[in-house]
């Protein structure tokens, strides 16, 4: 894996909101293929972190190159790397006021130019691929909170991307509904794409994981391979929060 | 008073309510109520006219909507009037949204400058009488730049309205939610394609009501312009009483006139906005 070519590089990067600290000297490197599971305690900065991957949130110092896309407040490339890295939100944030296959089609047709059928045939291919093709007429409100997620997966992944972030996919999701979701993500993860998932299913991380971080207060404290994370995790603070999580 | 949250066991009837608010809440007596009300104010203009020795001419009021001649059937200036404020209602409104979106894009942009050119523009207009403004841009505007009293009056209610409208643009927008935004942002949508494709059409249903009270609104100002002497329906209106002195019956004519058109649009939008609620 390390030989591969890195697609997230984070050097000493810190974010402020106003006068609070909210990532402090991050340092990460993501390798092409690989699948890193962030987890941590509510308000640690997992999501800050993904949210800066695409240009969500702006880092006041330190660097971060995507794909050797150097990313910063009013880099000109901006737009080109979110076409490449793509997001997948807690609260699925389908478009309300369009189709299944329009919320698929829209991003392909007006950002990337391409044409109605074409982008209407990648879309029905992504919805086969998240095993909802039958469903590619209805709007969002008349989905299952699982199949809108799926749904907003392969709104994603219909823009060819090369890095997919996760922010929590399942954790608004009824507890039936969370298996369906991750497979789709287990699935994905087999195609060999670059992955950057944070959440508490550790079930997942254990299946899919070949890093896992920990961050608590705005800085990373742990980054290990699963192996030894869940096993033998060298912070004491990862060991406790480890033993939370899984009690339950 | 409301049983929101009491269980009660299924099956049973709902206890009555009391019997005043059973007789006000039915429909046969509210519409009784209404005629009655309307009926006294109608009387009591009635008795007052009479008192003041005024002469009546009702039947002098239909060849003002239509008129047969030898030549044929002809609409008569009431009618034509209406069309007149119609046309220029619309003009002016179209003109409103325009300014209004642009209004409301630039105080939402991030630029500093943007947003104080808009607040700038926003108290100037709240803070001017309309009719001032109608004399601004006939008297002042008007010789400066040349054009005519029509344009003059289609800017002033343009300017004017487009205050309202832009803080309704700018509601609408704020209603929908971040994560759209965000939504659109990550599949590399620009500001604008993201206002075009996902928040305006979103914004539509949260504002179309209060559009329409704008719209309402603008009709009824429009008729401002008659102290111009713009062709509208309340100019036609002052003409035809300077030819005829009937100046109660046509003004209670020209006034239902604008009540019959701001209620068709009323219902007209309520039933949109029925149609909005369904699809989302
Ligand atoms: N827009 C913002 N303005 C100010 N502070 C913010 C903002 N967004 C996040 N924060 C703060 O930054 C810290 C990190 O937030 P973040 O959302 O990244 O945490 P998280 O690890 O994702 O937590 P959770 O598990 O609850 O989602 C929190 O203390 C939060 O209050
Ligand atoms: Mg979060």
């Amino acid at each position: 894996m390390n030989q591969a070519t890195p697609m997230i590089e984070v050097t000493n990067l810190d974010k402020f909101y106003g006068a609070f600290h909210a990532l402090k000297n991050i340092d990460l490197t993501v390798h092409q293929g690989e699948k890193v599971v962030i987890c941590g305690p509510s308000g640690s900065g997992k999501s800050t972190l993904i949210r800066c991957f695409n240009g969500l949130e702006w880092h006041n110092s330190g660097r971060l190159v995507i794909d050797g896309i150097e990313v910063y407040d009013g880099a000109k490339e901006i737009r080109e790397l979110r076409q490449e890295v793509g997001m997948v939100f807690q609260q699925f944030n389908l478009f309300p006021h369009l189709t299944v296959l329009e919320n698929l089609t829209i991003g392909p047709m007006k950002v990337r130019g391409i044409s109605k059928a074409q982008a209407e045939e990648t879309a029905r291919n992504y919805l086969e691929r998240v095993h909802i093709p039958e469903q590619a007429d209805k709007y969002p409100a008349q989905l299952s909170g699982g199949q809108q997620q799926r749904v907003a997966i392969a709104r994603s992944l219909c823009m060819e991307t090369r890095i997919m972030l996760f922010d929590e996919p399942t954790s608004a999701l009824d507890p039936e509904m969370i298996n369906e979701v991750l497979d789709v993500m287990v699935e994905l993860a087999d195609t060999g794409m670059t992955m950057v998932v944070v959440t508490h299913e550790m079930g997942f991380a254990r299946k899919v994981a070949d890093t896992m971080v920990f961050m608590e207060a705005g800085q990373i404290v742990e980054v290990s391979p699963p192996e030894q994370f869940f096993t033998n995790p060298s912070s004491e603070r990862c060991r406790l929060f480890l033993d939370q999580i899984l009690a339950h | 008073m409301s049983d929101l949250g009491i269980s009660r066991p299924k099956g049973q009837p709902l206890p009555k309510p009391p019997f005043l608010k059973r007789f006000f809440d039915s429909t046969l007596i509210s519409v009784g109520i209404y005629v009655v009300i309307v009926g006294l104010i109608a009387y009591g203009a009635y008795i007052g006219a009479q008192g003041m020795g005024y002469n009546w001419q009702w039947y002098r009021v239909p060849q003002f909507l239509y008129r047969n001649t030898e030549v044929g059937f002809e609409w008569g200036e009431i009618p034509i009037g209406l069309v007149a404020t119609i046309k220029l209602s619309v003009t002016a409104f179209i003109l409103a949204m325009v300014i209004g979106l642009l209004v409301a894009l630039l105080r939402l942009s991030d630029l500093v400058i943007g947003s104080a050119i808009a607040v700038g523009f926003l108290e100037l207009i709240r803070n001017i009488p309309l009719l001032v403004l109608l004399y601004l841009f006939y008297y002042v505007l008007g010789p400066i730049f040349g054009f005519d009293r029509y344009t003059a009056s289609i800017l002033t209610l343009a300017v004017f309205h487009s205050a309202l409208i832009s803080e309704i643009f700018r509601a609408g927008i704020n209603a929908v939610p971040t994560g759209q935004w965000e939504a659109a942002k990550s599949i590399g949508m620009s500001p604008s394609q993201t206002y075009r494709y996902i928040i305006l059409p979103q914004s539509v249903r949260f504002m179309l009501p209060p559009m329409t009270g704008e719209v309402v609104h603008l009709i009824k100002s429009s008729a401002i312009v008659s102290v111009i002497a713009v062709a509208e329906l309340t100019t036609f209106g002052r003409n035809i009483i300077s030819d005829t002195y009937m100046s109660f019956e046509i003004w209670f004519t020209i006034a239902l006139v604008y009540l019959v058109v701001t209620l068709i649009l009323s219902i007209g939008v309520s039933h949109l906005e029925k149609k909005y609620a369904v699809d989302q």
